[in-house]
């Protein structure tokens, strides 16, 4: 058994009338980097709230290191580094003056603990008089990174650190944290980007204030139960059209320009010949077909269609 | 601690918006009411009663028409024309001579000018009056009367007798930019964090809500301060406003009263989520009232009577007062202890509800 | 449709864009065009520039320099009568959300001076083949992310725009959510509206037909995506554009 840094039992939360968290389970292990991975309301933020000690829960139980998030709430204040999901900086401070007033209300010296930021913050050092507003958003969420580190946090909570980022300060940012967790730190991420899933040693897959699945990615992967098939071709509104109608096709969606197809799990469920040929006898010539391994894309649209209370 | 108020006064001298309230707002207030209410009146257009003309009506009808104040000088027929031609707005003041006058005059009776003026706008009758006495005054001792006035002037302000809160402007805008400065940049400035985010990360270290206050309220209190120091000193060289009190007294009243303001701010920003919402509730819940309910520029006396007990929940309400008894009076503490009293038990209220209110998270 | 659109099939037309600020460039002579019912993705990082060379598309900026034709009319001269033949969404503003489903159609569609039987007519057709013709008299506020933002777009068509330009339209949304959307634009693209979306997440640029990725003011590469797949050896659309970043930064370099 590995050592659990956070574990949360039905945690649940609501706001009047709706429902942000449906009562979760999860558990993260001690030098992990942990993916809460969810679409935009699936309720990441109020956990990583009630994680922080900012949101009360409103059923459940949520231990961090062995604290409790609601009693405990000021020794936690001491060992989390948060990074809240709009880089919380001071735009009107610059960088250095940023990292300053960080390390000051955690009561820690910026020279003393430079080493721990030292990897992150170095490659933004020559902009350390801009005013953080003035940086791009690669340069912001790397300073934020490092007023999240600079007082030596147990875990480190990211809400959503990639949103509005381009894709090459993405690509560093999770080599960033490969790099921390080295360190032994604990990593618990948010993103609604399913690619970034693949990155985390394990993911929870969350809809509409419910976990669907924890795992590792790959674990999540191998347990999906079907075949699919991905479908390129011309006339693909009528792909998704003609293979919607088909027996034993569980779903037709879209994935970039091609189509997927993934097939009920049953011995009369189609073959990719068997499709080809129908949508050829359709008028439909010209496409490929082939069978592909699923995605987490695949598998998070697949566990969605699962739920009894599904979107819309 | 100390990190926090650094950074704070930084965010304060980086935004232009904020150094032009705090700094350039008082100046222009102070120079607005100052000119406006002291600004000479030139050309103003008076008409006389003069049913009798003769030497000495002339005489004293000259010297007001040449001293460059008045203009006009149409005779009007009678007494009742004067209501008339107030009405009509044309005119702001009428000169009205005894019949007899000269005669009178000579026979050591002290006949009696009167000036009526239209005391709608108080400020310019108050000033055309105090002109027109202090020519009618020279003439009496060119006349060689000197010390015993013989021809005695007699005012009248016609509807608004008593023409309070003309003098008040210096003790009423010191009230209303030390209100204004602490509490509306204070909550606003809170609630730019929350807006920002900022706030989450400030919760979620071990700063505690005391500390987070401080931090925010100290450089308001220095600057507060210092607005009103610039004011006094303002008022003082270019407006000749003397401080008649003690000048030490004044200057703990007001800081008493920036911390009122300042509770007062803080306050309203665990209520308010933006700065939006902050600057609205510190407008209309702070603003307007100190304007309009603390007497500074509307008699308290003269409010309805559920207005008048309202007004008694105005923080500016007493601070106007104390500094008033100071400034124009020249009273020591004894004479508003009271009111004092009153404003210290107000500020414990806030500091303790905002204090209480303050949330150590999110809702 | 006029005449000069009509010669070639070319709904948008830039031929050496040129914007400037000042010293600073921010579209560097761009060159491109969009054929009708294309689904064309304009693509680059934050500040790369597309958002300018978008407003100018919009006529709402003038450009610097270079020639400009769009849905047939020129943008220095006739930016009027672009506006009325293009339609706009984006995912920060798209929707009044204190007004109720219809009384969104029906603002939109009276600012395109749509007559209301009209507007009544192709909201109810919208609502709908969306399967929510109950929501008519919803409050936008109370409908969630996904609806609002097939919504906004129902709208930016409402008035049969020639070209309809996305701004970022499906940041945050769920997968399946996400996909609805899409099947939304191939829709409309298949009517015969041009469909112009910028974005900075380069999953979205698999699902458009031409692609043109922008770094620093400049076009680095306008192909298909799976085109530009081949040429750069790469797996998918992400790693793409790491590879054009990565060349740009050693030619600063040198």
């Amino acid at each position: 058994m590995p050592d659990v840094s956070i574990t949360g039992e039905g945690v649940g939360k609501s706001y009047g009338t709706t429902t942000a968290l449906k009562g979760l389970d999860f558990s993260v292990n001690k030098g992990e980097i942990f993916g809460f991975i969810g679409p935009d309301g699936a309720g990441k933020t109020t956990l990583f709230r009630i994680l922080t000690t900012l949101l009360l829960p409103g059923s459940g139980k949520v231990s961090v290191e062995g604290y409790d998030v609601v009693k405990d709430y000021r020794i936690l204040r001491r060992i989390l580094g948060y990074m809240p999901g709009k880089f919380s900086l001071y735009h009107d401070l610059s960088v250095e003056e940023n990292l300053r007033f960080f390390a000051g209300i955690f009561g820690v010296d910026v020279h003393e603990n430079y080493h721990l930021v030292k990897d992150i913050y170095s490659q933004i050092e020559p902009f350390a008089k801009r005013r953080a507003g003035k940086l791009s958003g690669g340069m912001k969420q790397k300073l934020a990174l490092s007023c999240a580190l600079i007082h030596k946090p147990v875990v480190l909570v990211l809400d959503e650190p990639t949103t509005g980022v381009d894709a090459v300060s993405r690509r560093e940012f999770w080599e960033m944290l490969l790099r921390l967790k080295s360190g032994g730190i604990t990593i618990v991420v948010s993103t609604p980007y399913m690619d970034e899933a693949m990155r985390c040693d394990r993911v929870a897959l969350m809809q509409q204030g419910s976990i669907m699945t924890t795992g590792t990615p790959q674990e999540i992967i191998a347990a999906f139960p079907r075949k699919i098939y991905r479908i390129k071709g011309s006339g693909i509104l009528d792909i998704l059209r003609l293979t919607r109608n088909m027996k034993y096709i569980r779903s037709a969606e879209l994935f970039g320009d091609a189509v997927h197809i993934s097939t009920e799990n049953t011995d009369q469920a189609p073959t990719a010949g068997e499709i080809s040929q129908y949508l050829s006898a359709q008028g439909l010539s010209g496409h490929t077909i082939k069978e592909v391994v699923a995605g987490i894309e695949d598998c998070f649209i697949d566990r969605m269609k699962q739920q009894p209370d599904k979107h819309e | 601690m100390k990190r926090f108020i650094i950074k704070e006064f930084l965010h304060i001298f980086r935004d232009v918006r904020t150094m032009l309230i705090l700094f350039g707002m008082p100046l222009v207030q102070v120079l607005l009411f100052g000119f406006a209410i002291t600004n000479e009146i030139r050309d103003a257009r008076v008409a006389v009663v003069d049913a009798v003309p003769d030497v000495a009506t002339k005489d004293i009808r000259n010297k007001l028409f040449a001293s460059g104040y008045f203009t006009g000088g149409e005779i009007l027929a009678g007494q009742h024309e004067i209501d008339e031609r107030f009405r009509q707005g044309d005119i702001k003041m009428v000169v009205v001579f005894e019949p007899e006058f000269a005669q009178k005059l000579e026979r050591g009776e002290n006949p009696i000018v009167q000036l009526i003026a239209d005391a709608s706008d108080p400020n310019a009758a108050n000033l055309l009056v105090n002109y027109a006495t202090g020519i009618i005054n020279a003439y009496n001792r060119s006349i060689g009367y000197g010390m015993q006035p013989a021809v005695i002037a007699e005012p009248r302000m016609l509807y608004n007798p008593s023409l309070k809160g003309v003098y008040m402007f210096v003790p009423g805008i010191i009230t209303i930019l030390l209100m204004l400065v602490s509490a509306m940049m204070t909550s606003i400035s809170i609630a730019r964090e929350k807006e920002t985010g900022t706030m989450e990360v400030l919760l979620v270290s071990p700063l505690k809500p005391f500390s987070i206050i401080l931090g925010k309220v100290t450089p308001y209190v220095v600057l507060s301060f210092i607005n009103a120091v610039s004011i006094l000193l303002m008022s003082y060289y270019v407006f000749g406003v003397p401080v008649k009190g003690s000048l030490l007294l004044l200057l703990a009243e007001s800081i008493l009263f920036i911390l009122l303001a300042l509770s007062l701010g803080i306050f309203i920003s665990t209520v308010a989520n933006n700065q939006q919402t902050a600057m609205m509730l510190s407008m209309f819940a702070l603003m307007l009232p100190t304007i309009l309910l603390s007497g500074f520029i509307f008699p308290i006396e003269n409010m309805p009577e559920v207005l008048q007990w309202i007004s008694l929940l105005m923080p500016p309400r007493w601070f106007i007062v104390i500094i008033k008894s100071i400034m124009l009076k020249g009273a020591g503490f004894a004479y508003f202890w009271q009111e004092t009293l009153i404003l210290l038990a107000m500020t414990g209220v806030f500091i303790l509800a905002s204090i209480r209110k303050f949330k150590i998270r999110l809702d | 449709m006029n005449e000069a659109e009509e010669k070639n099939g070319k709904v948008i037309e830039a031929v050496e864009l040129v914007k400037r600020f000042g010293n600073f460039v921010a579209n560097d002579r761009l060159t491109f065009s969009v054929q009708r019912g294309e689904i064309f993705g304009f693509l680059g990082a934050n500040g790369a520039g597309k958002t300018t060379a978008m407003r100018i598309l919009c006529g709402l900026s003038k450009p610097t320099s270079g020639k400009i034709r769009v849905a047939g009319y020129d943008v220095y001269t006739q930016s009027e009568k672009i506006k009325q033949r293009i339609g706009y969404m984006s995912q920060r503003f798209s929707l009044y959300e204190d007004l109720t489903v219809w009384e969104n159609f029906r603002f939109f569609g009276g600012i395109y001076r749509m007559k209301s039987a009209l507007i009544r007519e192709r909201a109810d057709r919208m609502l709908g083949r969306l399967g929510i013709l109950e929501l008519r008299d919803t409050v936008i506020a109370s409908l969630p992310p996904g609806i609002r933002q097939k919504l906004a777009f129902s709208i930016a068509i409402l008035h049969e725009p020639e070209i309809v330009f996305l701004d970022e339209p499906t940041g945050g949304v769920d997968p399946v959510t996400r996909r609805q959307f899409w099947e939304m634009i191939y829709e409309a693209a298949a009517s015969g509206i041009t469909v112009f979306v910028t974005t900075h997440y380069m999953d979205e640029a698999e699902y458009c037909n031409r692609i043109s990725i922008m770094v620093d003011g400049k076009i680095e590469a306008l192909d298909t995506p799976e085109q530009l797949k081949k040429t750069y050896n790469a797996g998918s659309m992400n790693d793409v554009f790491l590879k054009l970043a990565r060349r740009n930064e050693e030619q600063k370099k040198e």
